[in-house]
């Protein structure tokens, strides 16, 4: 009785999942779809703001050690979900005040442009002490001796510094993606869809609330042992030519 | 403190308490008054949500983490398992999960309305608990593993040498090594499980978040809401911090 | 070089003013059925969205429709992301301290939905010491809030769906929402199992407001006079009808 109640059960589960209408799979794939193009840009911009805060933070001058510090403390602090929130609104009224004064009409703001923006601020102050952590990982005595070579500055960040700097963040910049899939879950709570906010329409509409948030679980582990594989191959590039860390347990 | 105050700190401490008096003073804070009653309450729900799924967690942690670090495999491969699915998938999910996905189920099965945990069952903070506590578990497992392997091996085998049952050398030896080294990771892990204590709002549960949106909703008013909710939460994370650090300086640490 | 960089931002606000941009009608991005919800394709199917194409339409506006959180559609509107609201609000003095509205075009009942057999009266002293699920941001809360004091628990839901669901599972005794959004709920099988329909509330029209209109910025009233003639020639010429007798058994324009 219940074997035939379980199995029934399933046949109408792949029903709700199968790809072309009634089925929401292509909807949930679609969700997936912009997940992935939110975390990539996220990502993107939280490397870059991140790059030049970890620099502003070691090299800068005192305010601007200062003012990075407020940042990356504000957004260690403050729940993603209000800062979402805070920035959405925030940032997209102070923006269309600006262009008001200027005579152009208010900027429409795609959900993905608003979700890359706002994660991606979020991502940077991580980002920053990530790659902080990892530049001060460098050896001090390389640098010396390439600046005791006579090697440019340009040419010190690109031969020495880099490439060591990136074998020690890959872990911590490992973490950050993965924190950034999970975090486009938030966008949800201001309606944009991607594959949270779309599995919980599936649901709210068919009733079927286990069904659709198994198939959205399933779907996130696949991205993160995705992911987890791909950044095993860049830790192992980036490793290339140092020694093996880790020996001589006990 | 003379080394704090360079001038430019002065100048920048000086633009924001003129910032902070401006916002005090210009924007609009009429709905204060109206709801000033229910705030306590709300950041006492966010304090113990905190408190009990960060305590409750680290028990499940320990377990999970020993398990993976010391345990055979037909421990250690679950306890992997378990960490994996909570890490790779987002807390929202698992949050309605729990609670939509359990809650579909309640209608097929009419006999558990008439059962003792119903009261339990019907209420929402039950549901909230249960998931951060679960996602506590997931996370800081994987950090005790690395904090029980990490113990120097040599201090476990000189406990065996001089014939310490195991669970007392676990107990006075391993487990408290352990938790010293996790200590300042845990301290920051502290600070994310309170910054995930608003995703309980969408499940009911009425924390300071959701005050927050009560007011703007009632009101129309959207930053000044928000701009004390940032506040009270880096307080909270302030107070963490602190509260770590202390911990911090009580661990015996060697000086010879 | 800068004359040229001026003359060409002169021609962008002259040009991007003399086209002629479509108006962003804002709806929820949270299912109600049977006025809006997402079908499996991710296309918003449901009696509003034939009735914003059909205003639309009659009031020759060329129209896109913009799906919005529910919680954030009144600051999408004003902070100029939306240009109009029709995701079925109700036109209450509360709100229309912040926007404006149009004329009404439908006005329904309030009703309350309890598990079967439960005997509760839709008043104060039957929602006493109950708990109450109603969908936030709505005029369901505020009439909560300020009708039914002694109840134990007010919930609050993202969507009615939602809150729908935990009365099927006997999480809150009572559901207050709109009649129409109950009478889907109830024509579904967990509706028809679990639950029933105890009546409408007592009317308070300074929380219940006076019917859905569409939600405009203050001061647009060029936009109000095109739509309350739009809507007014919809009902008119039968469109209304037309568009409500999938729907609906009567009408819903209200009294």
């Amino acid at each position: 009785m219940l074997s035939f109640a379980v199995t029934a059960g399933a046949a109408s589960a792949l029903d709700l999942l199968a790809w072309s209408p009634p089925g929401w799979g292509a909807t949930l794939v679609a969700g997936l779809w912009n997940t992935i193009l939110i975390a990539l840009g996220a990502y993107a911009l939280g490397l870059l703001i991140g790059v030049a805060g970890a620099f502003g933070k070691l090299y800068g001058g005192p305010i601007l050690k200062d003012l990075l510090a407020v940042y990356t403390t504000l957004v260690r602090a403050v729940p993603e979900l209000v800062l979402l929130l805070l920035i959405y609104f925030a940032a997209r009224d102070a923006l269309n005040n600006l262009l008001n004064i200027y005579g152009y009409g208010p900027i429409e703001f795609s959900g993905v442009a608003a979700g890359i923006v706002v994660l991606g601020v979020v991502q940077g102050a991580y980002s920053t002490e990530v790659l902080r952590g990892a530049i001060l990982s460098v050896p001090a005595g390389q640098i010396e001796a390439a600046r005791a070579m006579g090697m440019s500055p340009m040419l010190l960040a690109r031969r020495v510094t880099l490439p060591l700097m990136t074998s020690a963040a890959v872990p911590g910049l490992a973490n950050l993606w993965l924190t950034v899939t999970k975090d486009t879950a938030l966008l949800a709570v201001i309606g944009f869809i991607e594959l949270t906010k779309a599995t919980s329409l599936a649901a709210g509409t068919t009733k079927s609330f286990l069904t659709f948030y198994l198939a959205a679980g399933i779907l996130y582990l696949l991205l993160s042992l995705v992911s987890g594989v791909i950044f095993g191959r860049i830790e192992r590039w980036a490793r290339r030519g140092q020694r093996n860390a880790g020996g001589g347990g006990i | 403190m003379k080394d704090f105050l360079k001038p430019h700190r002065l100048v920048m401490i000086g633009i924001a308490l003129a910032l902070i008096l401006f916002c005090a003073w210009k924007l609009n804070w009429s709905w204060l008054p109206d709801y000033l009653h229910l705030i306590p309450l709300a950041i006492w729900r966010t304090i113990w949500i905190t408190v009990v799924t960060m305590s409750l967690g680290m028990i499940f942690a320990i377990m999970l983490g020993f398990a993976q670090a010391a345990g055979p495999a037909y421990l250690s491969v679950p306890a992997r398992i378990y960490c994996s699915i909570i890490r790779g998938t987002p807390l929202l999910l698992q949050l309605w999960l729990l609670y939509y996905g359990l809650g579909s189920l309640f209608p097929q099965f009419p006999w558990i309305r008439d059962s003792f945990m119903w009261p339990i069952l019907r209420q929402a903070w039950p549901y909230a608990v249960l998931a951060l506590t679960m996602s506590v578990a997931g996370y800081e497992g994987e950090v005790m593993r690395g904090a029980f392997k990490g113990v120097a091996g040599g201090q476990l085998e000189a406990a065996r040498a001089m014939g310490m049952p195991r669970f007392t050398a676990f107990r006075r030896i391993w487990l408290p090594q352990a938790l010293f080294r996790a200590l300042p990771t845990i301290g920051g892990e502290t600070v994310l499980q309170m910054k995930s204590t608003p995703l309980v709002a969408t499940i009911t549960v009425v924390d300071i978040y959701s005050l927050a949106k009560r007011v703007t909703q009632d009101t129309f008013i959207v930053y000044e809401p928000l701009l004390i909710l940032a506040v009270v939460y880096m307080v909270m994370a302030g107070l963490i911090v602190l509260l770590f650090r202390w911990l911090e300086n009580r661990i015996p640490s060697r000086t010879a | 070089m800068k004359k040229t960089i001026f003359a060409v931002a002169v021609a962008m606000t002259f040009g991007t003013a003399a086209l002629a941009e479509p108006l962003k009608i804002g709806i929820a991005a949270e299912p109600y059925p049977p006025f809006a919800s997402p079908d499996a394709a991710g296309n918003w199917v449901g009696w509003e969205v034939d009735f914003i194409n059909a205003v639309c339409a009659a009031g020759e506006m060329e129209c896109v429709i913009t799906p919005v959180a529910w919680e954030g559609i009144i600051p999408s509107l004003t902070g100029g992301q939306i240009d109009a609201i029709m995701a079925s609000m109700s036109i209450t003095e509360e709100r229309m301290k912040t926007i404006d509205f149009s004329d009404k075009y439908y006005n329904t009942p309030t009703m309350i939905v309890t598990a079967k057999g439960s005997g509760l009266t839709p008043d104060a002293a039957g929602m006493a010491g109950k708990i109450i699920g109603v969908q936030v941001s709505t005029i369901h809360e505020a009439y909560a809030q300020a009708h039914f004091p002694d109840a134990a628990e007010i919930k609050t839901y993202q969507t009615t769906d939602e809150g729908f669901q935990d009365l099927a599972a006997g999480r809150v005794d009572a559901s207050q929402a709109d009649s129409i959004a109950i009478d889907a709920f109830m024509s579904s099988d967990a509706g028809k199992a679990c639950c029933e329909v105890i009546g409408a509330v007592a009317d308070d029209p300074a929380i219940l407001g006076a019917g859905v209109g569409v939600g405009l910025r203050k001061g647009e009233d060029e936009l109000k006079a095109k739509f309350n003639a739009a809507i007014a020639k919809v009902i008119a010429d039968g469109t209304y009808e037309t568009i409500s007798k999938p729907y609906f058994a009567s009408s819903i324009y209200g009294g």
